[in-house]
């Protein structure tokens, strides 16, 4: 059986969750190419591919003139992995949305704001369909290669669908609303080994809501803790503004 | 000589984000030449109105993948400048750590994976699998190296989870402490192996002399503190910051460009070098002297080189910064501090160059405006003027070589264009 070939694109991005790709192991690495050809990776390589089977794109939508190269990748590739949150759930790119476009605009280019494309910013399967996803703000290397090595075998993704919680509790963690901060650790999807509230942090949302996501009880932990609810649904302003169950609009 | 040479290269490979390389040359007169920056703007400073200080750093460090650990102390000291926090030794030394990490990364991914293959006749550093198998997992590991220093230190190198205001959520164990000293020696033993192949490189010779600007502080080669230094004028504060910059937009471009003396200036490990070398580790000194790089030096494709001496430099900061944790212990600094309205400048080093972040914050510690300003932006004008003293001199040549040239040229920057577009500069209220 003939390897699978795999090109990299991104749009509006960091770039940091294909600097993850990067990162690997170097065992890791030299493993992965020898289930996968790397065909395309502009941050990495010069060649430039014609054809693929598996697209992996980084970053959101934020220019209609992107939507056709977009499309041409779709039309392309047999599968499509949305890679990180900016391409899984719009990520930090969507905060500029609960503002006006010429209120952004005006604000970064004061002196000519309609010299340069730009509108709201979408997640990639708002514009195409997209087969699996890699979630994370960045993404986490060992789940990158779970799901490339799943889709290449034929298998799911395998991503967990359980709240940060879990793994918060697992890694023995104080809770983090019992040191006084805000997290959306209860609702949003495991996978990251809970990283920020093991680290002194919270959790901002950057993985995305699981499927059945309990909103309710998030309203009941901030009665508990004697917080408000705007200052909730601040948190959830960071990453999660495209997500039509916290912000039905 | 009367040729006509018109060059248009879509999406530079093997460098961050999106730029078009556009040169026309008719009759032998330069008609056209462009860097353009075609990457999508993502207004970021529009993004940091009205959010807390707790999350400039977070939201910044999206600015860019590669400069994440750069955003973060640029932001964080901003925000200190405001409020008027001075940070301890502790805190220094364990930013210190990061800041090494960030530069590992980053030198180490540009050294070997973007600039190295062109030297090599390769178009990436794939191929270099086969033929340079021990270079390529060396440059893995170095990489990998300041990776894990940073999720040692700060949870994470890329968007770190630990580096907050005042003081970090997280501290190292002695294990940790040692464990990075013992690496950082090891790393120097594993780049001394590489000299050897940077020597054999064939390294354009090209001069365009220009003005280099850095932060500086005396006695140091300045990365997390200091004032901004001009090869042309010398010493200017910090605070004073908008003085040196003065952005200004163009129409190719969706990133700001920044102009000062001349018509433009250059930041980044070569304008370090100029303004600071006096100030490096000896076996960095050392380094530099056998790899033939003197200051000043005006050879824009020795910025490589440069990284490459910084990385000596930067490994004995770093076991200096680990040996004071370990003398001194470490223990988990109080993080209360009383907020103050007002403004506040950061001036960081980050591994291309000088980066600024301006807050203002109103009295509950929201943000107000925003302003940050980036390496690569300031390069911008600077590249495209090393391209019209360079294109005469090199009209003899095939349009592929001319091409492979000024790429060349552009990658030796190492630009960060998702950085220089995601633009900044708010005015907002």
């Amino acid at each position: 059986m003939s390897k699978p070939k795999v090109a990299f694109f991104d749009f509006a991005s960091c770039e940091g969750c294909q600097l993850c790709v990067l990162d690997l192991h170097p065992e890791q690495l030299l493993d992965l190419l020898n289930v996968i050809d790397i065909v395309e990776f502009r941050e990495a390589i010069s060649e430039k591919a014609d054809t693929f089977d598996i697209a992996i794109i980084e970053g959101s939508i934020t220019r209609e003139s992107d939507i056709p190269r977009l499309q041409k990748i779709r039309d392309k590739a047999k599968i499509l992995i949305a890679l990180g949150a900016c391409a899984h759930i719009g990520g930090i790119n969507a905060l500029k949305n609960f503002q006006t476009k010429d209120e952004y605009q005006e604000a970064v280019y004061p002196t000519a704001p309609q010299k340069y494309e730009t509108s709201h910013a979408r997640a990639i399967s708002e514009v195409v369909q997209v087969d699996a996803f890699i979630p994370g703000c960045p993404i986490d290397t060992n789940e990158f290669i779970k799901v490339v090595k799943n889709l290449v075998l034929g298998k799911k993704p395998g991503l967990p669908d359980y709240p940060v919680c879990m793994e918060c509790k697992k890694n023995e963690n104080v809770c983090v609303y019992e040191l006084g901060m805000q997290c959306l650790g209860p609702v949003i999807r495991a996978g990251c080994d809970a990283r920020c509230p093991s680290n002194g942090g919270y959790c901002f949302g950057c993985r995305g809501l699981i499927t059945e996501p309990n909103l309710h009880s998030q309203k009941d932990i901030i009665q508990k803790y004697n917080l408000t609810y705007e200052k909730m649904m601040d948190k959830f302003k960071l990453f999660l503004e495209r997500n039509k169950e916290v912000f039905p609009k | 000589m009367s040729k006509d040479v018109k060059i248009d290269i879509q999406h530079i490979t093997r460098v961050e984000g999106h730029g078009n390389i556009k040169i026309d040359v008719q009759s032998g007169e330069l008609k056209e030449c462009k860097l353009e920056i075609v990457e999508a703007p993502r207004f970021f400073e529009a993004m940091l109105k009205n959010r807390h200080y707790d999350e400039s750093a977070l939201i910044t460090s999206r600015i860019c993948g590669i400069c994440s650990v750069g955003h973060v102390l640029g932001s964080l000291t901003a925000s200190e400048d405001a409020f008027g926090i001075k940070i301890s030794e502790q805190e220094k030394n364990l930013r210190c750590l990061m800041n090494i990490g960030e530069h590992y990364e980053s030198h180490v991914l540009h050294i070997y994976f973007l600039a190295v293959p062109d030297f090599a006749g390769a178009k990436s550093v794939l191929p270099l699998v086969n033929t340079h198998k021990d270079v390529v997992v060396r440059a893995l590991k170095l990489k990998k190296l300041g990776h894990e220093i940073g999720n040692m230190i700060g949870g994470r190198l890329i968007h770190p989870t630990a580096m907050r205001v005042k003081a970090m959520t997280k501290i190292p164990t002695p294990e940790i402490l040692h464990d990075i000293i013992h690496r950082l020696e090891e790393a120097k033993t594993e780049l001394k192996k590489d000299i050897g192949i940077l020597k054999t490189f064939i390294i354009p010779n090209f001069e365009r002399e220009t003005e280099y600007i850095s932060l500086y502080k005396y006695g140091e080669y300045a990365f997390l503190e200091g004032n901004i230094y001009s090869s042309d004028i010398g010493e200017t504060s910090y605070k004073n910051y908008l003085d040196i910059t003065n952005e200004y937009l163009v129409d190719h471009s969706t990133a700001k460009r920044a102009k000062h003396n001349r018509k433009s200036y250059m930041v980044g490990a070569l304008a370090r070098f100029n303004n600071n070398h006096q100030w490096l580790s000896e076996d960095a000194k050392t380094i530099a002297a056998d790899l033939g790089l003197k200051a000043p030096c005006y050879n824009p494709y020795m910025i490589t080189i440069a990284q490459f001496v910084e990385l000596f430099h930067l490994a004995d900061e770093g076991i200096k910064a680990a040996q004071s944790l370990l003398d001194n212990g470490v223990e988990l600094e109080n993080r209360k501090f009383t907020i103050k309205p007002g403004r506040g400048i950061g001036a960081v080093e980050v591994p291309r160059g000088i980066l600024f972040h301006d807050y203002v914050y109103n009295d509950q510690g929201y943000i107000q405006k925003a302003n940050c300003i980036i390496p690569t932006g300031q390069n911008l004008q600077n590249i495209e003027d090393d391209f019209r003293a360079l294109v005469p001199t090199i009209l003899d040549k095939s349009k592929e070589d001319i091409s492979l040239m000024l790429e060349m040229l552009v990658r030796a920057y190492d630009p960060c264009i998702s950085c220089s577009a995601h633009i900044l500069n708010v005015e907002f209220e």
